[in-house]
């Protein structure tokens, strides 16, 4: 394939993943009860965009599967059948295969047959079972062959444009010199699944500007949808067309007249014409058919469309003389504009009305160059802090203009970083719909009723946060299906309703971002934690621990409740992986449960992964940075509070509490511990809700925001930094990694308090 | 570097040749990306002692591998002819830290002897070849043990 195909196909792609977002969208909002006609509307437009942007490719499988869909949405949409909670989950389930079929399509994989039957046979049962169905002929049984045969019929028509297309055009042309300037009709298609006798029509005139060949448009395939979308008359008017000697290759001679019978509305026939509106003079009239019955005996429902497979030329003169002369029809070109609107759509006002609406202000950026400008902005920031500091160093930092300049200069700077930033963010949607599915999967794998609830959804998070946070809620959502809610039987016997709740909420919090997933089932039971704990030796017999040190056992490596390994979860990457991919984000996990309530994971993460606030320190003549939202506060050590604790520890006392001091030089290996710790500064961390330590640093320096530079790709991972940074002087400062210095603090301070060691023990 | 070998004996490279103490050592001048003079590097804490640390180039995070250290010769104290060299080795860029750069010499490949196997010493798991040059043997260093050891020591 060629290159720029590549790129339409890839650019289809990505319209595919908005398509499907807001497909889900719909789907989620439709099954919740809203019966606005416009959501359906958004939810059929969604698959048929989608099946006709793959067949414009050639994907046989996903226009199949997509065109069942869209019949069925279809359905809906007319109002014929009112889906009940069943028929919404087989939509929920049938756009999971249209992803997966995407998704296949796009990494030319496959997706297994059988589950794409599965949704299939569920969609035809419910498409069965629509007993006043216009749309499918009711007549025989048999007529449900003819859809099984239309199915493919976009991707035959699409695949065989090259050939199928001119041999169509070419005839047609060349047949036009000899028919005399007269107009020519040609049955287009009666695909049986449209055509819906008696039903309302619409007389179109479609006459194309040369405009619209050089775009590369094709009034061919315009015709071949209309055609799709019900019995379509086409007459061509060729009495323009010139001598051959005088015509001009490049303009445009021919019109159309099409009359088409449809259930569809105008808005519809008006969307086939979307992308040429401009590059044609195109009229719409609905018009009243009053014999509906004019096609009947020379198109038996049985014959296949005729349109793609055979050349067109001999029903031309057949059709011209049968159809064309007896047709009662008012004349093609002074159709009556009666507002005739179809009777099956109840939303059709609204839908001719609304057209104007949406001016989507969009535009698609590659990732990489969005980063390369946050690279930039990044630089930005660090070269305002040299700037300042060489003002500074210059002795003109007093300069009343040059410090207003300098302000400026640095509220610029923030600004352009925060809309940088902007730029990257992205509402949590996308990730929330998956995990739907997920749920969906799950309480189908293991027979639980589960209504799944999500909110915040435009909360806006950084891509990358929102990519590496797929594992992790994946897990957590497989989590609580699977444990967390009680069985149906079992919450019936609770009092509680046998349909289980999976909540999953997202929110700013303090320049944090907070998800939430929880559930109402039986809660941590922390007997068996405790148990299972002990048993594998994770914690010594006879341990006395509080309810949140024992929720909290769970993120310990290798703890797994589940009696038995399911296949959902517990499959022995537990929850230490979730928190160790939390961590790595630079966010916090948190757990909260309550017997026969449910349980409630909290995770709180950074806005962003490029920018932090810090707080510059000293230590051992080192600069450092200490990520200001792990310090509490901080403290000056003095004999009055300092406790010596064993030989070789001391603790803090601090009000009622005690907290263990750190010596950073110590922990960093950069300074042996100091005689005295009596008048030093400290801060008090707590990088995570019940670990905290307070920790002895020679001075702090000053507080700014840093830009992360990460040491993963340089170097590799270093115990107790997260990352580095570029200060004001151009020196790399590193930047603290406050849990995993309290973690892993060792050697001579470290502190015997039972709750160091249990926290120490958890991460 | 040893795929190099099996090329045509007759093809030349040109090598960067440096010299720690008293040795001299060569490489690639193609994984060579820039030449730049000592700046105080920032240390790491719990790194091996070879790594000096990291500096600021152009807002990126260098590592700085102190190559008298790795390769195991007695350290010289910094001067100011001490000099950074910027390699580039499969993806990961990283500096040496030299004494002195001294020359570019252009080697025909045949030139090239395997270095004797001497298992007493373990410093010559760094010296893919030596050439010998106007009466001097320099070693050519093997770029490959010199970082990815650095890499699995610091994980």
């Amino acid at each position: 394939m060629s290159d720029p195909m590549a790129e339409i196909k890839a650019s289809f792609f990505l319209e595919c993943e908005e398509l499907l977002e807001q497909l889900q969208d719909g789907l989620n909002r439709f099954e919740e009860g809203d019966d606005d006609p416009e959501t359906v509307n958004e939810v059929f437009r969604a698959v048929h965009s989608i099946k006709g942007g793959a067949g414009a490719f050639g994907l046989t499988a996903l226009v199949d599967f997509a065109h069942i869909f869209e019949t069925s949405m279809d359905v809906v949409r007319s109002g014929e059948k009112s889906p009940e909670a069943d028929d919404h989950k087989t939509f929920l389930v049938a756009s999971d295969i249209l992803c997966d079929l995407v998704a296949a399509s796009r990494d030319e994989t496959d997706v297994s047959p059988e589950r794409i039957e599965e949704s299939v046979a569920a969609l035809k049962a419910f498409l069965g079972e629509s007993g006043t169905d216009p749309e499918e002929d009711e007549v025989d049984p048999a007529d449900f062959q003819p859809m099984g045969v239309s199915m493919t019929l976009p991707d035959v028509g699409s695949a065989s444009t090259d050939s199928a297309g001119a041999t169509q055009i070419l005839p047609d042309l060349s047949a036009l010199p000899e028919t005399t300037p007269e107009s020519q009709e040609y049955p287009g298609n009666t695909s049986t699944q449209n055509a819906v006798p008696g039903t309302p029509g619409f007389s179109i005139h479609f006459r194309p500007d040369p405009s619209l060949f050089t775009s590369g448009n094709e009034p061919l395939h315009l015709l071949k949808i209309l055609s799709e979308l019900g019995e379509t008359t086409i007459t061509c008017h060729c009495d323009e067309l010139p001598p051959i000697e005088q015509l001009d290759g490049e303009e445009s001679y021919l019109s159309w007249t099409i009359d088409i019978r449809t259930t569809h509305s105008e808005q519809e026939i008006r969307e086939v014409f979307d992308f040429v509106e401009d590059l044609c003079e195109l009229r719409i009239e609905s018009q009243e058919i009053a014999t509906p019955d004019v096609f009947a005996p020379e198109e038996p429902a049985s014959q296949p469309p005729s349109f793609d497979t055979e050349p067109p030329t001999p029903p031309i003169p057949e059709v011209e003389t049968t159809v064309s002369k007896p047709d009662p029809q008012p004349s093609v070109t002074t159709a009556p504009s009666v507002p005739a609107v179809a009777p099956s759509q109840p939303s059709k006002g609204k839908e001719t009305t609304a057209k104007p609406a949406k001016t989507g202000g969009t535009v698609r950026v590659e990732l990489d160059r969005i980063d390369r400008l946050v690279n930039l902005v990044g630089e930005l920031v660090i070269n305002q802090a040299m700037l300042s500091q060489s003002v500074v160093e210059a002795g003109i930092g007093s300069d009343q203009n040059v410090a207003a300049g300098l302000d400026e200069f640095m509220q610029l700077t923030r600004d352009i970083q925060d809309s940088v930033m902007a730029i990257r963010a992205q509402p949590v949607k996308s990730l929330f719909q998956r995990m739907g599915r997920i749920v969906r999967e799950a309480s189908s794998a293991v027979g639980k009723d589960v209504r799944f609830v999500t909110s915040g959804e435009a909360t806006e998070v950084d891509k990358t946060v929102i990519e590496r946070l797929a594992d992790p809620l994946t897990h957590m959502i497989r989590n609580a299906v699977d444990h967390g809610l009680e069985k149906n039987e079992d919450r019936k016997n609770k009092g509680k309703s046998s349909q289980g709740t999976v909540k999953l909420s997202a929110s700013h919090k303090s320049g944090r971002v907070l998800i939430e997933v929880s559930d109402d089932g039986g809660g941590i039971n922390r007997q068996v934690v405790l148990r299972k704990a002990i048993e594998k030796g994770l914690i010594s017999e006879g341990s006395q621990l509080t309810d949140s040190e024992i929720d909290n056992l769970l993120f310990l490596p290798g703890f797994s409740t589940a009696a038995e390994i399911s296949n959902l979860s517990g499959r022995g990457v537990g929850m230490d992986v979730v928190r160790n991919s939390i961590t790595a984000l630079g966010g916090r996990i948190s757990i909260t449960s309550e017997t026969d309530k449910g349980t409630k994971f909290s995770i709180s993460l950074p806005l962003t992964l490029a920018v932090q606030d810090g707080m510059v320190i000293e230590v051992a003549h080192q600069t450092l940075v200490v990520p200001l939202n792990n310090i509490i506060e901080t403290i000056t050590l003095t004999a009055d509070n300092l406790r010596e604790m064993g030989p070789a520890t001391t603790v803090v006392q601090l009000r009622d509490d005690f907290v263990p001091l750190l010596d950073l030089a110590v922990e960093l290996g950069f300074a042996p511990p100091r005689s005295s710790y009596d008048d030093c500064v400290a801060l008090l961390i707590s990088p995570e809700e019940d670990s905290m330590a307070a920790v002895v640093i020679d001075k702090i320096i000053e507080q700014r925001q840093v830009v992360i530079k990460g040491l993963q790709d340089s170097y590799g991972a270093i115990s107790g930094i997260a990352a580095a940074t570029i200060l004001g002087d151009g020196q790399i400062a590193l930047i603290l990694d406050a849990g995993d210095v309290i973690s892993n603090a060792s050697g001579r301070t470290r502190n015997t308090v039972e709750t160091l060691q249990l926290t120490g023990a958890i991460a | 570097m040893n795929d190099a070998l099996q090329d045509n004996p007759a093809d030349l490279t040109e090598y960067l040749s440096f010299r720690i103490g008293a040795q001299e050592y060569t490489v690639d001048i193609m994984s060579v990306r820039e030449i730049r003079g000592w700046t105080e590097a920032t240390p790491l804490p719990h790194a091996p002692s070879y790594v000096r640390g990291v500096i600021n180039l152009r807002g990126t995070v260098l590592p700085i591998i102190d190559l008298a250290a790795r390769l195991g010769l007695p350290p010289d104290t910094d001067n100011d002819r001490s000099v950074v060299i910027v390699v580039q080795h499969n993806s990961e860029t990283v500096g040496l830290l030299v004494d002195a750069v001294s020359d570019i010499l252009t080697i025909a490949r045949a030139d090239l002897q395997t270095p004797p196997d001497m298992a007493a010493d373990n410093q010559h798991r760094f010296v893919s070849a030596l050439i010998i040059e106007n009466e001097r043997m320099i070693r050519v260093l093997d770029l490959n043990n010199t970082l990815t050891t650095t890499e699995n020591q610091a994980a």
